[in-house]
């Protein structure tokens, strides 16, 4: 670019920045404004390019329409910073005249921003947010997790799941921050109480690069299965060491879902070959509605669909649907809130209905996943066994479940035999 | 700081330009908020919040010669403070007090390990501190919440709305800058000073340099408490990002910004970093790379920061 050009694109950028100041007068007919923030800089960037990704393509695919209306999609920066997303939420709120939140990817971005919302009562979605309480102890009637999931509403049936494949004893090794704690807590309370037995949890701080201590360990624990709670770059790290220790193939490597998600096993070989995981979304699915789904979004993107893609796709699906009932009408939250929490969302590519609990978060068919290479030759996740009607408490009584305080580093609500 | 002329022992009066600049400044803030967009009040709201805290760096970077990277641990303590305490129910006046009282004590604490040493050991020094805090706070799980952070609700019903508030915010800023402007122009300050520009000198001038260090670090770290316990009640949550490295280069980066030793400029540096932040974020995704480029430029053509520049250009004119 030479100068003149420069100062061109700058004059029009100035002369463009007055209009582009969102101004709207408010009119049922008029487009509905939807603020999303994803983190598009700092460490999780890649996940939350994804996010819009998912998050667009369904707009696209509907022509830029929600229940009739025009959409209007203003994304937003987080930087993966719960001060900066609590700032951004503010202004899509203040400035930008949004008539409701998706988004973010941290549970510390989303507790910020849900915060926020709970003084303002504008509609928040959060279809990537995992933190348990949110849909617990803490539940904000504004705050619902349209196509989300709890961080401990998964480890459960996978630890129903092992304790059938004969397995007794497990060690668990996980990022040390609450999303880890919840996920290990579900996983091992549900493990303990069927009669199995935790010999040894590690915590390792985020971004650990030499899983060497851990792995020694385990090793020598006597376990039957290990259970990894790992994201992003540990995740891919966990892995590889796992297998060049050797231990891949002894030791039955299990863990939470986002460690063989496919924002991780993407660039990954041989090594993921056989971890088995739980969840609501496989996309090794045989199901049509799921092989169609995904490829059309690989037809997009020229990739698998990774569990941001997947739900904010299914988010906005889960808001359209529901708006529908009530003929767009957003400017009545409490009417457009009570129609999100009564639909069900039929058209997901997960192909099975699903409904949200009286917590505002979804109750799923969970599958049993592994990772096996596909038919292109790439790993992805195939259902194995089902779990169907897997809600947020698992089998127990909400009200006597959310009695017992929230899952810590100290409490992991595993049973003294 | 290297300094042309040794400073004069007693303070200059106050030069009429610069009190009508001052008085400019004020007026601005005052007006501003009454013709801007709703949501730009909450940005105006945190520049003065982050001017505090810039000034405070300033009290230390730019009248002792101690340039400090632990401020923002500093100002998050206070933060941290408060909404525990209105976690637990406390009234939100307590909570302040409270808030600044620890991050006070932290900063003595920290004063004591910290003045031992000056340029770039200092630097690294207090760098090591803030990240202890930092580190506390991300693994006291049980107290600070980790990752997640503390949900609080620390601002009164009074001022839940975003004037409200503003004014509120503003009249306290109003009279710490006051406070702060009388302290470095005070003897005390002019001792800082000396001691900035020659420690040697002081010292067998009869000073107690250590003393003197350990206050304005201690002082430095109040007025840092102040601004962050405002934080907290215009943020309703805190998390280890309060605390981070990234806060205390924020707050330096405003005060080099604005100018080092101007005190006043500081709210020039936080409304140039805050302000091109949400702009430029408008526009694009690459917002972090333009403010590094405006830092780059701003250390070529104007190393003594913005309102240093101007008070060159001005004395410049003068002679």
């Amino acid at each position: 670019m030479d100068r003149r050009t420069f100062l061109k694109t700058g004059a029009a950028f100035a002369a463009a920045a007055p209009i582009a100041a969102p101004y709207v007068a408010r009119a049922q007919s008029g487009p509905v404004r939807i603020g999303l923030l994803a983190p598009l800089t700092g460490v999780v960037a890649a996940g939350g390019r994804e996010m819009v990704d998912g998050f667009n393509m369904y707009f696209e695919e509907h022509g830029g329409e929600i229940a009739g209306r025009k959409v209007e999609v203003i994304v937003e920066d987080d930087a993966a910073n719960p001060d900066t997303a609590l700032q951004k939420a503010r202004r899509l709120v203040e400035q930008a005249n949004v008539s409701m939140l998706f988004g973010d990817l941290l549970a510390n971005t989303g507790l910020a921003v849900a915060n926020y919302v709970k003084g303002n009562g504008m509609p928040y979605f959060i279809p990537i947010i995992a933190a348990d309480d949110l849909t617990q102890r803490a539940r904000i009637k504004n705050v619902v997790r349209v196509a989300g999931y709890t961080a401990s509403q998964f480890p459960r049936p996978l630890a129903d799941w092992a304790l059938k494949q004969g397995w007794r004893k497990v060690a668990t090794v996980s990022q040390d921050y609450t999303f880890g704690h919840e996920q290990c807590g579900g996983f091992c309370q549900t493990f303990t109480e069927g009669g199995g037995k935790v010999l040894g949890q590690f915590w390792h701080p985020l971004n650990t690069s030499d899983f060497s201590p851990y792995l020694g360990q385990l090793a020598n624990l006597g376990v039957d299965a290990v259970f990894a709670m790992e994201t992003g770059a540990d995740a891919t790290r966990l892995m590889q060491q796992y297998a060049s220790f050797g231990l891949k193939g002894q030791i039955p490597l299990i863990g939470a879902m986002n460690m063989t998600d496919q924002s991780v096993i993407r660039t990954m070989g041989d090594e993921v070959d056989g971890v088995i995981v739980a969840a609501h979304f496989a996309e090794g699915s045989p199901d049509p509605v799921t092989k169609d789904f995904v490829a059309r979004y690989q037809k997009k993107f020229q990739k698998l669909p990774s569990l941001y893609g997947f739900s904010m796709y299914s988010g906005a699906m889960w808001v359209d649907e529901a708006l529908k009932t009530v003929k767009g009408n957003v400017e009545d939250r409490d009417v457009f809130l009570g129609a999100v929490m009564k639909t069900d969302l039929t058209g997901s590519p997960l192909g099975k209905v699903v409904k949200l609990d009286d917590y505002g978060n979804p109750i799923y068919d969970v599958a049993i996943r592994k990772v096996v290479k596909g038919p292109q030759g790439k790993y992805w996740n195939m259902p194995i066994a089902q779990y169907p009607n897997v809600s947020q408490f698992w089998t127990y009584d909400p009200a006597t479940y959310m009695k017992q305080p929230p899952y810590s580093r100290d409490f992991q609500g595993i049973k003294k035999s | 700081m290297p300094h042309p002329v040794a400073p004069a022992p007693v303070p200059a009066p106050a030069s009429r330009l610069g009190l009508a600049a001052v008085a400019c400044g004020a007026l601005a803030f005052a007006l501003l908020p009454l013709v801007v967009p709703i949501y730009q009040v909450s940005i105006l709201t945190e520049i003065l919040i982050f001017a505090v805290l810039a000034m405070a760096v300033d009290v230390l970077a730019g009248y002792t010669g101690r340039t400090p990277l632990c401020h923002g641990a500093i100002f998050g303590v206070a933060t941290y403070v408060v909404i525990y305490w209105s976690q637990h129910g406390g009234g939100p006046l307590t909570g302040i007090a409270l808030g600044v009282a620890a991050a006070t004590g932290v900063a003595a604490i920290f004063g004591l390990l910290a003045i031992r040493t000056s340029g770039v050991y200092f630097l690294l020094l207090t760098l090591a501190l803030g990240m202890i805090v930092w580190g506390v706070c991300l693994r006291w799980t049980s107290v600070t919440g980790g990752e997640n952070g503390l949900r609080g609700a620390a601002r009164p019903e009074v001022l839940s709305g975003h004037m409200a508030f503003y004014y509120a915010v503003f009249a306290a800023v109003a009279v710490i800058t006051f406070l702060m402007w009388r302290f470095v122009r005070s003897p005390f300050g002019m001792t800082l000073r000396g001691i900035r520009d020659s420690e040697s000198r002081m010292r067998a001038l009869g000073y107690n340099v250590s003393l003197h260090l350990f206050l304005a670090f201690t002082i430095s770290g109040f007025f840092a408490g102040l601004a962050g316990a405002i934080y907290a009640v215009f943020n309703d949550f805190v998390s280890p990002s309060t605390v981070a490295l990234s806060q205390s280069v924020e707050g330096l980066l405003m005060a080099i910004t604005g100018g080092i030793g101007t005190l006043f400029g500081a709210f020039i540096g936080a409304a140039a970093i805050i302000g091109l932040e949400n702009l430029v974020s408008l526009y694009t995704e690459r917002w972090q790379s333009v403010l590094g480029l405006m830092f780059i430029i701003t250390m070529i053509f104007a190393p003594e920061g913005v309102l240093g520049r101007v008070r060159d250009l001005l004395g410049r004119r003068a002679r």
